[in-house]
């Protein structure tokens, strides 16, 4: 396995500051090392996209972001993630507050089995939002911008379980851009959907991207190349190499990396 | 003749006939028995049933079928069942929180727990009466008739509530069993979802988690007061009276029981052929009782299940 030695800070989209540092981030389960040593600098509103064959770490770096693996027993961090200069594993760090900052979209779409417009409400409700008038106003605006509004205005009020695959993670999407967070993660978000409906979601994150800092977990290498400004390739729970997308795609400097990405292995 | 072109099988095949057959058998034997029970006590049930039967107070000596009745024992199960569940659901629910979405799941406190409820399942229910009558009135009665000064015993006795509690301990484990499967059944990418969007452990639990588990935490308050509608050996010592001339009125009275009357008239009657058709009567009220509070809570059930599907 090749040192590790990535450049940081390859922040290629004009005019972005850097807004997530991991440095020299691992993670085990128990005694296994899931992640190996990630150093890693994110740009804001920037699309970047974790690639890599499965069980290599990419979605478990992903829930490291929002703290979501303290859900899992006998997981220990090393190292530090920094959001905005805060390091997000410090122990004065409310997890409420950084997951109303991180947003997240899960592999399978998990709507509540509620109302789509409570669907939506439900992250505004649980921070305090009560007012109905700006709640419809949110409901709306979240729906608007996931690009849903017009397909489910006239039944907001019937159940999220009624609508396609697709409709149900562009609802996720809404309801996780309803709270206005500056960060979504994407772990795998079109891996269950069919081309038509994976495109709109891609279309999708272009949009968003101009408002949040997009990271997304992908299998799909086009997908990968269409909507991400940088790419990190990890293997085995290492980052390989971190890069601008065009770089990662056309001329990478792992030879890993060029097989993974031209599909001779993963 | 060439078998195969036609897809037919070229020898019988003995094995599947012969367990096709026995699945069919076993399935007809417990419907039998089910019928034979139910067809038997309606048949000479509604020989003693009318409205004058469930509907009187009957006077000291209830083995005369014409002026016997059988209301005290209909009200005395009915509130007794219903203190029961207030009591079985809310501790039994939240024990089952408890194990499934707070206690480490392999650790030896949960093993323990689990190990517990389980062994509490199989106690048998004359153990849960000698305890209610050693902990809860000798024990508990006593005392708080101490600390209250009461000249003559009021809670150190056998009392409906009393009664109530031993059943309540008696159905916890169906209640925090059937509990545990609804809550393992909720998709873990529901609690994910809200805990992704900044949600606590319990505005999860509250928000999310038990509206989606309620038709199964019915269900298990239905297994419970099914179970505990007939139990007679729990109540022996802790609340149920032979005889008494009016309805209880208050947690501390006693009360009759429509299961331990069928014990006395089974066995404590002066002339058995002209008990039997109340004793059959009984029996046919306390059968339809069960179903009766069986029926509400599976038309209660029903309705959130509805509205959960519609909405939530």
């Amino acid at each position: 396995m090749p040192k590790l030695n990535v450049p940081e800070a390859k922040i290629n989209s004009p005019g972005s500051a850097a807004l997530i540092h991991i440095e020299s981030l691992s993670l085990y389960y128990g005694a296994s090392k899931a992640l190996k040593n990630i150093s890693l600098t994110l740009g804001e509103k920037v699309v970047t996209a974790f690639i890599g064959p499965s069980g290599c770490g990419k979605s478990t770096l992903l829930r490291c972001l929002n703290r979501m693996n303290d859900l899992i027993d006998n997981v220990r961090i090393e190292g530090s993630c920094k959001i905005g200069g805060h390091d997000i594993y410090s122990s004065d760090v409310d997890v409420i507050e950084l997951r109303k900052r991180v947003g997240m979209v899960f592999q399978k779409s998990n709507p509540f089995p509620k109302s789509i417009y409570e669907n939506v409400a439900y992250g505004l409700r649980l921070h305090g939002a009560n007012n109905k008038a700006e709640l419809d106003g949110v409901v709306e605006q979240s729906l608007r911008s996931a690009a849903l509004w017009d397909e489910v205005k006239d039944r907001l009020h019937s159940s999220a379980l009624g609508l396609s695959g697709g409709q149900q993670q562009r609802l996720c999407i809404a309801r996780a851009i309803a709270i206005k967070p500056e960060i979504i993660l994407m772990d795998e978000p079109a891996s269950a959907l069919d081309p038509l409906a994976t495109a709109r979601i891609e279309e999708l994150i272009l949009e968003l991207k101009k408002d949040f800092t997009i990271v997304i977990v992908t299998h799909n290498m086009q997908q990968a190349a269409r909507i991400s400004d940088q790419t990190a390739f990890f293997y085995i729970g290492e980052l390989i190499e971190f890069d601008s997308t065009a770089k990662i795609f056309t001329n990478p400097a792992k030879k890993q990396t060029e097989d993974y990405v031209t599909g001779r292995f993963g | 003749m060439n078998a195969r072109k036609h897809f037919r099988a070229e020898k019988f095949d003995f094995a599947s006939f012969f367990f096709t057959g026995l699945t069919g058998l076993a399935t007809l034997l417990i419907l039998g028995i089910l019928a034979t029970i139910l067809i038997n006590i309606i048949a000479n049930g509604v020989r003693g049933f009318s409205w004058h039967f469930v509907s009187t107070i009957p006077k000291k000596d209830f083995f005369d079928v014409n002026t016997t009745g059988v209301l005290p024992m209909i009200v005395g199960t009915t509130i007794c069942v219903f203190v029961m569940t207030i009591f079985v659901l809310p501790v039994g629910v939240i024990t089952a929180i408890y194990l499934t979405e707070y206690a480490a799941n392999n650790s030896l406190v949960t093993k323990f727990i689990r190990a517990a409820v389980n062994n509490l399942a199989g106690v048998p229910s004359i153990v849960f009466g000698l305890f209610g009558l050693g902990f809860f009135i000798n024990f508990i009665g006593k005392n708080i008739d101490a600390v209250l000064h009461n000249p003559s015993a009021v809670w150190g006795q056998p009392a409906l509530i009393w009664a109530s509690l031993t059943l309540a301990i008696m159905t916890m484990p169906v209640v925090i069993v059937a509990t545990e499967e609804s809550l393992k059944a909720i998709p873990p990418g529901l609690r994910e979802a809200s805990l992704a969007l900044g949600a606590t452990k319990l505005e999860t639990i509250l928000r999310v988690v038990l509206p989606q588990a309620l038709p199964g935490i019915m269900t298990g308050g239905i297994l419970a007061v099914s179970r505990a509608a007939g139990e007679v050996a729990p109540i022996l010592f802790t609340g149920v009276a032979y005889y008494m001339a009016s309805l209880p009125h208050h947690v501390t009275d006693q009360f009759m029981d429509l299961g331990y009357h069928v014990f006395v008239l089974s066995t404590q009657s002066p002339n058995i052929e002209q008990t039997r058709p109340i004793l059959y009567a009984t029996v046919l009220v306390l059968l339809l009782l069960t179903f009766a509070l069986n029926l509400v809570a599976i038309v209660i059930r029903a309705r959130v299940r509805k509205k959960l599907r519609a909405l939530g």
